[in-house]
């Protein structure tokens, strides 16, 4: 009786009784939300434009942020050294598609994979041989991004807001409705729907892949470097944080591999989610549930509906 | 011109479906073990059994086990590590209740308990598959490494919170901890790996593995003509498991010697898929190669400038050997997807038909 | 069947003709270096081996070596990776060693029994195997100044200070941040002995090493709990995240206090204002006003042979590598006076470092007077619990803000006797010691 009071009640007679808590609580989950929800986008639009599961987008989000970082220290104003990073990962863009993806036209899902496994581990090479692997400090100040905190007096508490989170929150929401909009209303996003939607029709009416992706590859540069500088914000740039962008993985399987909508509810799901179970259930089980209890989410909901929220159902035919 | 199977009839269809039909392949095999078995011991050095060959035959070992799984049955897993790491801890927790017990059994039981961690975190691939299944695979992969940190049962409650081996024996001669001889180790990890790679040769060449096979190569078509997906997806996640936690529990009884839980990371997992794709998808040959190539390269790597007396830092190199690595990777996904299982067999091809092609 | 074999030959040729060639005896006293400036830990892992690889540099440069031999040094790569640092020790094991210096809690265990077969001392110099203090236990391992358990106990004994005695810490709430591995968990039964003694509460909050840059959670716990004072056991890219949370929620800095290895500059300055009061402990100065750092400085530093950032020249973990070296130094001279002989071998180093004692005038001679507090180890105690400090961030620099104490030697050294006695009990057989103590 003690185990399942404690389980399914304790938690909301918790979360109730400081609200002011529980407003924080969904505030943070609902930032971190937000910046899985940014890798995750990455992975979406690489993976809607060309079939490839992109494991390489959490150390291209180090490395972009890096980049900048980098530049930065190398005495240039940000705002070079931004437009800068936009060119270098513009170039890994192109030498991506050269180098890596047009050789492996054609080949299994998982060849690929593997690809960009590789591009990773090259990557994090280049990175530290050029940057050094010393963790650096986000140039947050220099690229006029907000650093103070906003507190609101609600329910006899404190909540504090960051005003960098919700300088993030405001970037991704602008980042995702500019990125919808291009898909919409523009020439080359509808090539890349088409893509999307067939690779041999688009190729048959003249839309050139070689373009697309490096379009796609050079979009997903752009997320990534948006959300190294916001998680850079956070904590530190270092290559500890690709391990983190490993948590886009179950926000991809809640909103479906290739929906845009999905990697952004999925990430809140997941934000929010893990907050609440580890904040209110982990202490049952000693903590620290963080780790995987975001897999376990995406696991038990794929197992009622293996599509995701907004995935394509899959129909098999013999 | 010495290749060549002209002359050698076969009388009987067991002859014709033997594993290695050809007797220029079965002298080579006798080389290959006659040099295994008498050759490395008798010439390699310490460094070179327990830095290269008895971490190699392990890894080889851990990527059959994936093998099985992805290659064979085409269930793709990210979560190796975690089950190697299942396999070490339960080997720890044998050895502790079994101290007397020959330390090879003891690994071979240590499996067991991996196979059915493996079973249970499996059923979820009645129901998924492919990248959807792969990351369901990490949910295990990171439930097990909290696991191994949070039950302080698994080690002993150990306040260091690793595991450390003891000294164990197998067939009275001292096979663990750091008494063990590099050659008794170098044995006994041999042994074991060789009779687990005969079993998995007959397993994929009989009727499970063509099971899987079959799974792999097109589901419903497979259970159109009888195969039970239940049975066959399950029966390859638990050989596979087991593959995996022997190879676990050797890597820290036979060449470690203690472990963290961080030495069963996300990172082992990948390094492992890396020798499976690497070596070859569905092929145990392509499994030592695999896990030559990505094993021995960096510490070739590593160790170059050391022996040539070039003065490079030693973080350069670290950096270098991920460069190399990854470029490796990429350039030999293009050049042959298929692994270097493929290109021995073009390889051993070019070689039959030597020295006139047409 | 040519090809295979000739792949087989060249391959095993191959890897046998590069090794062949690596056990080549170094001249001097080798001593190979375990490092990682590579990784998830590179933050800390840089300085420290900046600090090393110079002291050792400027003895070859402005004495020749010690005591008229050079020293050779040869730095490994790890990465923070137990299997990497294994394959280091293998690689360097047959150079003949007179020091290990793992440096990673996972290495430190995987190198301890080997260390016994193969004569290596060990050094783990405040990390690693707390239990490995018991020289009786351990001939081989060293792990001076003091160990994890004596740390905790120092902090306890310093926030028990702060409240106007121990007996104040009734009904307060301590809590415990640390990083969720065995380095991290080590503490806890210490702590939980001291919380029951002195009736505080515990609260403990784990960081998954996967999750070091992610703790809003454990930070928001620590908001809805409020202890009265944090402790917090961190490394590599989790500490600045701590503080940077810290601050956020407006921690009081000042009531935060960490581990010697949450210490680093780079730990507290990326957070800025908020940092300021943020409180470690610490065993050596910090600071370049030493005249051996001077030393390093004109022989090593301004000749181009460090990769030491300059502005960070004698910042606390460059300096704690220093303290590294200096140990590993002093052992090696007391080695060669016991053995008459300027080239010893490991075996006089290990007898150097049972013996080894650093009164304070032999820190004016070597030139780091207040550097550290005077050194004695002994055939029994590896570790010597050692005095700590508190030192303090004031947003440029860490400023002492204690005085040198001694951690509650009482209450740790019965529970290394008996960790002690269960490692040897769970390894068993475990080699006695040669010749026993006295």
């Amino acid at each position: 009786m003690d185990v399942l009071w404690a389980v399914l009640v304790q938690p909301f007679v918790d979360m109730v009784s400081a609200p002011d808590f529980l407003l924080q609580v969904l505030w943070d989950g609902f930032v971190g939300g937000v910046l899985y929800a940014l890798i995750a986008l990455g992975f979406v639009l690489i993976f809607k434009a060309s079939g490839i599961f992109n494991f390489a987008q959490g150390i291209m989000v180090v490395f972009a942020a890096l980049t900048l970082v980098g530049l930065y220290a190398l005495g240039m104003p940000a705002w070079v050294a931004l437009g800068l990073t936009l060119v270098v990962m513009f170039v890994l863009a192109v030498a991506v598609e050269r180098l890596v993806l047009r050789p492996l036209v054609n080949q299994p899902d998982i060849i690929l994979f593997m690809a960009t496994i590789g591009l990773t581990y090259f990557l994090i090479g280049l990175g530290e041989f050029v940057f050094g692997g010393e963790p650096k400090v986000m140039i947050t100040e220099a690229l006029g991004l907000p650093t103070g905190m906003r507190e609101w007096e609600v329910f006899g508490g404190v909540v504090f807001f960051q005003e960098i989170d919700i300088a993030a929150a405001a970037i991704a929401i602008v980042m995702v409705v500019g990125i919808g909009v291009f898909f919409h209303y523009t020439r080359i996003g509808r090539a890349l729907r088409a893509v999307a939607d067939d690779h041999q029709a688009a190729l048959s009416v003249g839309i050139s892949l070689e373009q697309i992706w490096v379009i796609v590859w050079f979009t997903a540069g752009v997320v990534a470097l948006a959300t190294g500088i916001m998680w850079g914000a956070r904590s530190d740039v270092s290559f500890a944080l690709q391990i983190i962008a490993l948590k886009a993985l179950p926000v991809l399987i809640l909103g479906g591999f290739t929906s845009i909508p999905g990697a952004i509810v999925g990430g809140l799901i997941i934000g929010i989610g893990e907050k609440l179970g580890e904040i209110y259930w982990g202490p049952l089980i000693g903590g620290g549930i963080e780790s995987w209890l975001a897999y376990v989410i995406a696991l038990v909901f794929l197992l009622f509906r293996p599509q995701g929220l907004f995935g394509e159902r899959i129909i098999e035919r013999v | 011109m010495f290749y060549r199977e002209a002359g050698q009839f076969k009388t009987s269809y067991r002859a014709d479906m033997a594993v290695f039909p050809i007797l220029q392949d079965r002298i080579g095999l006798g080389v290959i073990l006659f040099v295994a078995v008498v050759l490395v011991p008798l010439l390699g050095d310490d460094f070179f059994l327990n830095t290269i060959m008895i971490p190699f035959l392990i890894m080889a070992l851990a990527t059959i086990g994936l093998n099985i799984l992805t290659g064979y049955a085409g269930q793709l897993s990210l979560g190796a590590g975690g089950f190697m790491g299942a396999g070490a801890y339960a080997c720890y927790k044998l050895t502790t209740y079994f101290p007397d017990t020959n330390i090879l059994i003891l690994v071979l039981a240590s499996g067991l308990v991996s196979a059915a961690i493996g079973i249970v975190f499996g059923l979820p691939s009645l129901r998924i598959k492919g990248f959807y299944l792969a990351v369901a695979t990490l949910a295990a992969q990171f439930f097990l490494e909290w696991c191994f940190i949070r039950i302080p049962w698994l080690y002993n409650s150990n306040a260091s919170g690793a595991i450390e081996v003891p000294g164990r024996t197998g067939f009275g001669v001292m096979l663990t901890g750091p008494s063990a001889s590099p050659e008794a180790r170098y044995f006994a990890v041999l042994g074991l790996v060789a009779l687990l790679t005969w079993i998995a040769s007959n397993l994929v060449h009989g009727r499970i593995g063509r099971s899987w096979m079959m799974i792999r190569d097109m589901d419903i078509a497979a259970e159109l003509i009888g195969v039970r997906p239940l049975r066959a997806k399950l029966s390859a996640f638990a050989v596979s498991s087991f593959y995996l936690g022997v190879a676990g529990a050797m890597m820290v009884f036979f060449w470690l010697g203690a472990a963290e839980p961080s030495s069963f990371s996300i990172n082992l997992s990948f390094l492992i898929l890396f020798m499976t794709i690497i070596g070859g998808l569905g092929s145990l040959v392509g499994s030592f190669f695999g896990a030559a190539f990505i094993f021995i390269l960096p510490v070739l790597i590593r160790a170059a400038p050391r022996t040539f007396g070039i003065d490079v830092a030693a973080d350069a190199v670290q950096h270098l050997t991920y460069m190399i690595i990854g470029a490796l990777i990429i350039v030999f996904l293009i050049v042959e997807p298929h692994g270097l299982a493929r290109l021995w067999q073009v390889g051993k091809q070019k070689l039959r038909t030597w020295p006139f092609p047409y | 069947m040519t090809l295979k074999r000739t792949l087989t030959a060249t391959v095993l040729a191959g890897a046998m003709a590069a090794f062949a060639a690596a056990p080549a005896f170094a001249e001097g006293l080798y001593i190979p270096l375990l490092t990682y400036r590579t990784g998830p830990f590179a933050n800390s892992g840089i300085p420290i081996a900046n600090g090393m690889n110079d002291y050792l540099q400027m003895l070859n440069e402005r004495d020749g070596g010690i005591g008229g031999v050079k020293i050779v040094i040869e730095e490994c790569e790890t990465g923070y990776d137990t299997q990497k640092g294994v394959e280091c020790y293998e690689a360097v094991k047959g150079k003949k060693p007179l020091f290990m210096n793992p440096w990673s809690t996972g290495i430190t265990l995987a190198v301890i029994p080997k260390a016994n077969v193969d004569h290596i001392p060990v050094l783990s110099m405040a990390y690693g195997l707390s239990a490995a203090a018991e020289g009786e236990t351990f001939p081989w391992v060293f792990n001076p100044p003091m160990t994890y358990w004596d740390g905790a106990s120092a902090v306890i004994k310093y926030i028990g200070e702060q409240e106007g005695g121990l007996d104040n810490l009734k009904g307060k709430k301590i809590g415990y941040l640390f990083l969720d591995a065995g380095y991290g968990r080590e503490p806890i039964p210490l702590l939980q002995d001291l919380a029951t003694k002195y009736g505080f509460e515990l609260l403990q909050y784990p960081v998954p090493a996967q999750e070091m840059q992610n703790q809003s959670s454990q930070w928001l716990n620590v908001r809805r709990d409020k202890p009265d004072y944090m402790v917090m056991w961190g490394w590599g890219a989790m500490n600045p995240t701590a503080v940077k949370e810290a601050a956020k929620i407006r921690y009081p800095m000042d009531k935060f206090i960490g581990v010697w290895w949450a210490g680093g500059e780079d730990d507290a300055r990326p957070a800025g204002a908020g940092a300021v009061g943020y409180k470690t402990l610490n065993f050596n100065g910090v600071g370049p006003n030493y005249p051996a750092l001077q030393d390093i400085k004109t022989h090593v530093v301004d000749k181009g042979m460090s990769k030491v950032d300059a502005a960070k020249f004698g910042e606390n973990l460059y300096n704690r590598g220093v303290y590294n070296s200096v140990l590993m130094a002093e052992a090696i001279r007391n080695a060669q006076t016991l053995a008459g002989k300027p080239d010893v071998t490991a075996e006089d180093v290990r007898k150097g470092m049972e013996t080894l004692e650093i009164s304070a005038e032999r820190l004016k001679e070597i030139g780091l007077d207040g550097f550290m507090t005077p050194l004695k180890l002994s055939c029994t105690d590896h570790s010597g619990h050692h005095d700590v400090y508190v030192q303090q961030w004031d947003g440029t620099t860490w400023k002492p803000v204690s005085d040198w104490f001694a951690p509650m030697t009482d209450v740790v050294e019965p529970l290394l006797k008996a960790s002690a006695a269960d490692y040897v009990s769970k390894n068993q057989p475990w080699p006695a010691r040669a010749e026993p103590c006295s």
